[in-house]
């Protein structure tokens, strides 16, 4: 196989919030893997394990507590502030967040927002061309171009989103972390917006962090999944491994759970609850272990033979 | 009186802004039975949150209300005073808000928080509101909630600042519950301990519910009607099994044709194509005529009435009037007609209401 490119390379990484104190959380506890140049990798897992945190510390909004994040090679901790180093960083590495309210500055109009990246990286050469780069990408998200002058809260929930969803394409970055970016849209728009992630993606070899917990429009856009539960990843491999040939109990929970537009299966529906107690009762270290050819689950060296059996089946 | 606890009358709502008149809600009419759980769906700004924010006393304060009646047990809620309504709040109504950092104060710790509807409303010591909002707190699953009661909400993740919130509005023991999307930040397995949870009120106390998701997975667990809404309409209304099984408008149709299922793979989501009308220009006609792939002359022409399906079904569409042409809806809406009829068939279903039923 030919080497493809690492665009984010997270090692070890651990971020605590409060340590030592009795609030303390381990947000993120010791993970590890890769994101490669033009693929989607998708975070999964329950709220509070931490996917948010991780995405914001590969933004840098957080100093990890221990371990490392380089994005191209680079690791981002040592980019000196006012650099040029740090301005392609900024640029390049754009995050939609989890919540569109909080994100938007209420006092500016859309069109302020929506530019302002583009002001910070001289994209544009006059006002002119700011109106239009706008209008288009208004147009892009699905909104109408003639609301440039609103506020944020003359819009709703769905229509913020896709102001931020604006506001991350306009400098064209190569990497985007999009948390939770389509939670908030009704379902004739989520298909809309995540076509359009997809065409941008074809088109500008963009490579992004997708974190949702519908699984089944992550499964649905992306090429690779991680499953994440307390800080820890427990399981990582190809869509088509994890949704279609769960190895992990916490994976196989999760995916029980998943609530399906039909009422006759909703009334019928048993969901696997998840038994945390297997992670105490091995000697040995758990950790990621490859059970298959990129198929990894969070387990102790003695488990892997059960786990490769159960692929074989 | 009738079983409704609540019945919303005509309300007409518009926003004043400087481009206009945004006329959000246009002639929306419902009814909320005692215990039972309605779901509201419908494209984004088609007016779910307005809605039901104004039956809470909550909108914006450019907005105004042209026209109509929010009758709560009887009474017109838009004729109460501002004092009245605080009242209501947080004892007979309770809401869950979409924004759950707008709605939690950002500077007072989690367990004062939970514990204010309480003691406002209830007449109870510190001690004991503090510890019913630990055990509210620990109910919808925050996790060391007993150490974090002094924590701030920037301090919790997306989902367990929504659940804080949920704690919040549930404290009390409201009689109607409005939860505005309130399980969108969370996953799966919370989600569905968040509905248990939302079902288990419903049993013990008779809560009724409005539901507002986009989580059509969710509704279909969850809801006992549905009501779509587009364009500040509603276009569509009946029991889950009518809404899933034998949609009448396009609209919905289209909704339920743009959900992905666990095996949609590598092709193009369908989608409905365009975009919603202006409401600072509503269309003369059908608001979904520019975007139906089932549009005739009419539909540009004068807005549907509601046509009756059974007793429970209503929708607006023009395709119901008797001289309408016979059309074959979308392929994923014949096959869940069809997986219906076998199901009913077979005997895995109860009879649907058709007539009998109310
Ligand atoms: N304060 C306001 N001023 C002007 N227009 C408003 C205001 N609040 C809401 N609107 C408009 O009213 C319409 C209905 O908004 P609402 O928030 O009810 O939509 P929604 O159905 O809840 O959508 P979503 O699913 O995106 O939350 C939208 O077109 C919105 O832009
Ligand atoms: N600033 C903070 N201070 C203290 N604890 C925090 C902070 N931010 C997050 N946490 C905690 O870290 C854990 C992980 O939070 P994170 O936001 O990463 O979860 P998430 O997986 O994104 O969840 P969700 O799906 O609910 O958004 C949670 O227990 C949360 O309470
Ligand atoms: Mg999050
Ligand atoms: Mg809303």
């Amino acid at each position: 196989m030919t080497e493809r490119k690492k665009i984010i390379q997270v090692q070890h990484l651990k971020q605590y919030f409060s340590p030592g104190k009795p609030n303390e959380v381990r947000a993120v506890d010791d993970i590890s893997f890769d994101i490669y140049e033009g693929e989607t990798f998708g975070l999964v897992g329950e709220s509070g394990s931490g996917k948010s945190t991780t995405g914001r510390s590969i933004i840098r909004l957080y100093n990890p507590t221990s371990g490392k994040i380089l994005f191209e090679g680079q690791d981002i901790s040592k980019i000196k502030n006012h650099s040029k180093d740090m301005l392609h960083f900024r640029r390049n590495m754009q995050m939609i967040f989890q919540d569109p309210y909080a994100s938007l500055d209420p006092r500016m109009k859309v069109k302020d927002i929506i530019a302002e990246g583009l002001d910070v990286h001289g994209l544009v050469k006059n006002d002119q061309e700011r109106d239009q780069r706008v209008k288009e990408l208004l147009k892009v998200v699905g909104l109408n171009p003639d609301h440039v002058t609103r506020y944020p809260h003359e819009f709703s929930g769905g229509q913020r989103q896709r102001i931020g969803i604006a506001r991350a394409l306009a400098v064209d970055p190569k990497f985007i972390i999009a948390d939770e970016p389509i939670s908030a849209l009704d379902v004739s728009i989520q298909a809309q917006v995540v076509n359009l992630m997809k065409d941008i993606q074809r088109k500008n070899n963009l490579t992004y962090l997708f974190i949702a917990h519908d699984l089944s429009m992550v499964k649905y856009i992306s090429d690779r999944i991680a499953v994440m539960h307390h800080g820890q990843l427990m399981e990582l491999g190809s869509a088509d491994a994890v949704y279609n040939h769960p190895l992990h109990p916490y994976t196989k929970s999760l995916l029980s759970a998943v609530p399906l537009p039909d009422p006759e299966i909703e009334r019928r529906r048993t969901r696997l609850p998840y038994d945390s107690s297997i992670e105490n009762n091995t000697h040995d270290q758990r950790q990621l272990r490859e059970i298959g050819d990129g198929h990894y689950v969070f387990c102790s060296e003695e488990e892997v033979d059960g786990y490769k059996e159960q692929m074989q089946k | 009186m009738s079983d409704n606890i609540l019945e919303v009358k005509n309300l007409n709502i518009n926003f004043k802004t400087f481009a206009g008149t945004v006329q959000a809600i246009r002639d929306v009419s419902f009814n909320l039975k005692k215990g039972e759980t309605l779901a509201i769906v419908g494209e984004s700004g088609s007016g779910k949150s307005v809605t039901t924010r104004s039956i809470m006393g909550l909108l914006a304060s450019n907005a105004v209300i042209e026209h109509g009646e929010i009758l709560f047990k009887g009474q017109d809620l838009l004729k109460e005073s501002a004092k009245e309504m605080d009242h209501h709040r947080g004892n007979d109504l309770s809401m869950i808000f979409q924004d759950p950092m707008t709605s939690l104060d950002p500077t007072m710790t989690i367990g004062k928080q939970v514990a204010e509807p309480l003691r406002i409303h209830g007449k109870i010591s510190k001690e004991k509101a503090l510890k019913r909002a630990q055990e509210v707190l620990e109910l919808v699953g925050i996790p060391n909630a007993k150490n974090r009661m002094k924590d701030f909400p920037h301090q919790f993740s997306g989902g367990q600042r929504q659940r804080i919130v949920i704690a919040i509005a549930i404290v009390n023991y409201p009689e109607i519950l409005i939860a505005d999307e309130p399980t969108t930040a969370l996953d799966v397995t919370v989600q569905a301990q968040i509905i248990d949870l939302m079902r288990e009120l419903q049993e013990k106390l008779e809560t009724s519910i409005i539901f507002i998701t986009h989580d059509l997975g969710v509704v279909a667990g969850i809801a006992d009607r549905v009501a779509v809404m587009y364009a500040g309409k509603i276009i569509e209304v009946g029991t889950v099994d009518e809404i899933f099984y034998q949609p009448k408008h396009p609209y919905t149709w289209g909704l339920l044709s743009s959900m992905p299922t666990l095996d949609t793979k590598g092709a193009k989501l369908s989608s409905i194509p365009g975009t919603p009308p202006d409401l600072l220009d509503p269309p003369k006609g059908d608001a979904f005529a520019p975007r139906n792939p089932y549009a005739m002359q009419i539909d540009l022409e004068a807005q549907p009435p509601f046509f009756k399906v059974s007793d429970t079904h209503y929708a607006a569409t023009w395709l119901l009037h008797p001289d309408a042409p016979k059309v074959q809806p979308p392929a994923p809406i014949v096959k869940r007609a069809q997986e219906y009829a076998h199901l009913m068939q077979t005997g895995a279903v109860d009879t649907p209401s058709e007539g009998s039923q109310n």
